[in-house]
C-alpha cells in the first residue's frame, strides 16, 4: 500500500482517528507521518536529547550563517557531538536551543542561584525577590504565561 | 606511583559509614558544572588553552580556604593503573581518567582534592566542582560545594546567561549545572523484582539512575546511583528537595521489600546471605563482579540483622579495596594479572578474619 499523502513511498504507519464519531484510517509513510507529528514507536529515540537531535536531522541543513560568530561551531557540529562550542553558542543558536531546553528540562528559565562576577551578590534570601521579579519579566516577555503565573504567586508569598 | 596517603583521609572518607542511613546509602555526591566566561568549551579548545585553564583555576583555588591545601593529580601525567585508582575512588570521572573505549587522556586533565571536596579540570566542562559525603547527606554535601562555588566564583569569571543560567558544554547540564547523586544499595527490590517498577517510576518524576561508577557504568552489586535528570527550571534547593523526597521513598520501598522477603521466604534469604558470607570467607578465587555480588548479599544480611558482627565499614572497605586497580597496587601486580582473583580472595579472607567480631 502506498502512502496516502505522497503516493510515493510505502505506507508503514496506519493511523486510526475518530472525528465526530467517524472512524477514519490514514495510511502514511514514515516521513509524511513525521511531518504530521506522528511518531512511530520504533523510531522513538530513548532520551530527550536523542529525540531533539533526531528531529534536527530531519530539518533542512543549516544555512551558512548558522555558525557561532565566536567559536565557528555550527548546528551540524552540535548534532554530531551533542556538545556546544562555547558560551556564545547559546546566543547564536538561541531559537533552536530554547526548543531543546524546553524538551530536556521542561523550562528555559534558570531559577537557581544567580551569578555576579566578583561574587558580591547579597545573601540568597534578600536576593530572591529581585530574582523572581526579573524571571517574571522574562516570562511575560517570552509569553510563557504559565510560568509567569507561578512566579507571581511565589513573589506574593515572599513579599 | 601516586601517593594517596597525601590525602588526609586517603580520599575515602565517604566510605566510613558514619553518615545518615548508611546501612542503605553508601555516599552522596554533588557536582556543579562551571565554565570560564569568554573561552571556548573543552571540545573545541587547544592544548595550550587547557593548560591556561588549569593554571588560572589552580591559582584561584590556592587562594580559597576550601582548596588551599588541595592535592593535585594531573591525569595526563599518570599511568593507567593510577588513573584507574582515582576513578575507583570516585575522585575522577571515567572520561577524565581516560578509561573510555579510546583510552586516551586529554592533556590538562587534572583533579584538585581537599578533604571531601574536589574540582575536576578540563573535563566535559572547564570545571566540575564536587563533594562526596558518607551516607545520605544531600544538604550537607551541597552546602559545602556551594561554599566552594562562591569562593571560586569570586576569583574567576564564570559563563552565565541571565535566562539560561550557568552555561555548560552540553545543554543537559545548563542552568544550575547541578547533579546530585545518591549511591544506594537495593538488594531487596532486586530480589522481589520490584526494581524495574521503581526505576520506571523515578524516570517519570525526572530522576535517573546509573551504575556504581556514574555515567555509562553498569549496575554491580545492586548499587544504584539515583540522580536528578534536569538542571534547569528549578532552583538548587528544589532539585535537592525533590531528589531527597524520592530517595526517602525508595528507601521505604527497600525496607518494605526486605520485610516481605523475611516474612515470605525467611529460609531462602537466610541461606542466601550466609552462603554469600561463606563464599567470601572461604573462596580461593574471586572475580570483582562475584565479590561485589557476594558483598551485596552480606550487606543485606547485616542490614536485616541476620549476620551479626560484620561492620558496614568493613564491607565498604572491601568494596573499595577489592576493585582491580586498588588490589593490583596493594599486591604490586598489574590490574590485568591473571593472579588477581586469587589475591582478591586472599585479601577478603584476611580482612574478614581480622575484623569480624569487631563492629565498624
Amino acid at each position: 500500500m502506498s502512502c496516502e499523502q505522497c503516493h510515493e513511498r510505502e505506507a508503514v504507519i496506519h493511523l486510526t482517528q475518530i472525528v465526530n464519531e467517524q472512524v477514519t484510517t490514514l495510511h502514511l509513510c514514515e516521513q509524511c507521518a513525521a511531518e504530521k507529528g506522528v511518531e512511530s514507536p520504533g523510531s522513538l529515540p530513548k532520551t530527550p536529547l536523542g529525540t531533539f537531535l533526531a528531529a534536527m536531522e530531519q530539518t533542512p541543513a543549516p544555512r551558512a550563517a548558522e555558525t557561532c560568530s565566536r567559536c565557528g561551531g555550527s548546528l551540524q557540529d552540535f548534532r554530531e557531538t551533542g556538545r556546544l562550542g562555547c558560551p556564545d553558542c547559546y546566543r547564536s543558536f538561541e531559537v533552536n536551543l530554547r526548543d531543546l531546553l524546553r524538551r530536556l528540562h521542561g523550562s528555559t528559565h534558570h531559577m537557581g542561584e544567580r551569578y555576579t562576577e566578583g561574587g558580591t551578590a547579597p545573601p540568597r534570601e534578600r536576593h530572591q525577590a529581585a530574582e523572581l521579579r526579573e524571571q517574571l519579566r522574562l516570562a511575560v516577555e517570552t509569553e510563557n504565561f504559565e510560568l509567569a503565573a507561578e512566579l507571581r504567586d511565589r513573589l506574593r508569598v515572599l513579599e | 606511583m601516586i601517593d594517596l596517603s597525601l590525602l588526609t583521609d586517603g580520599g575515602v572518607g565517604w566510605l566510613d559509614a558514619s553518615g545518615p542511613s548508611s546501612h542503605l546509602v553508601l555516599s552522596t555526591r554533588i557536582r556543579l558544572a562551571r565554565n570560564l566566561a569568554g573561552r571556548v568549551f573543552q571540545g573545541r579548545n587547544s592544548e595550550s588553552e587547557r593548560e591556561d585553564i588549569l593554571n588560572t583555576v589552580e591559582s584561584a583555588a590556592r587562594d580559597t580556604v576550601l582548596l588551599r591545601r588541595a592535592i593535585k593529580f594531573r591525569l595526563d601525567h599518570l599511568d593507567r593503573t593510577d588513573r584507574q585508582l582515582l576513578h575507583e575512588r570516585h575522585l575522577v570521572s571515567k572520561e577524565l581518567a581516560g578509561l573510555d573505549a579510546d583510552g586516551r587522556v586529554r592533556s590538562g586533565a587534572t583533579v584538585l582534592v581537599q578533604d571531601r571536596l574536589g574540582v575536576m579540570l578540563n573535563e566535559e566542562d572547564h570545571l566540575r566542582l564536587q563533594g562526596l559525603h558518607s551516607g545520605f547527606a544531600l544538604d550537607a554535601a551541597y552546602a559545602e560545594v556551594d561554599r566552594l562555588d562562591a569562593e571560586l566564583g569570586q576569583r574567576l569569571a564564570f559563563a552565565f546567561h541571565s535566562e539560561f543560567g550557568y552555561l555548560t558544554s552540553c545543554p543537559t547540564n545548563v542552568g544550575t549545572g547541578l547533579r546530585a547523586s545518591v549511591l544506594i544499595h537495593l538488594p531487596g527490590l532486586v530480589l522481589t523484582k520490584e526494581i524495574s517498577k521503581v526505576l520506571q517510576g523515578l524516570a517519570q518524576v525526572g530522576l535517573t539512575f546509573r551504575g556504581l561508577y556514574g555515567e555509562g557504568s553498569e549496575v554491580v552489586g545492586n548499587f544504584f546511583q539515583l540522580s536528578n535528570q534536569t538542571t534547569l527550571g528549578s532552583s538548587e534547593y528544589e532539585l535537592l528537595d525533590h531528589l531527597g523526597k524520592m530517595v526517602r521513598q525508595v528507601m521505604d520501598y527497600e525496607e518494605q521489600a526486605r520485610q516481605v522477603l523475611l516474612r515470605d521466604a525467611p529460609a531462602i534469604i537466610e541461606d542466601k546471605v550466609w552462603r554469600a558470607y561463606g563464599l567470601l570467607r572461604y573462596a580461593r578465587a574471586l572475580s570483582f563482579e562475584e565479590a561485589m555480588n557476594l558483598l551485596s548479599g552480606v550487606r543485606l544480611g547485616v542490614g536485616v540483622s541476620l549476620i551479626p558482627d560484620v561492620g558496614m565499614y568493613t564491607l565498604n572497605k572491601l568494596l573499595v579495596y577489592t576493585q582491580p586497580a586498588h588490589l593490583a597496587v596493594a599486591e604490586g601486580i598489574a590490574p590485568n594479572d591473571p593472579e588477581l582473583p586469587v589475591r582478591r580472595a586472599q585479601f577478603v579472607r584476611r580482612v574478614l578474619e581480622s575484623e569480624v567480631g569487631r563492629r565498624g
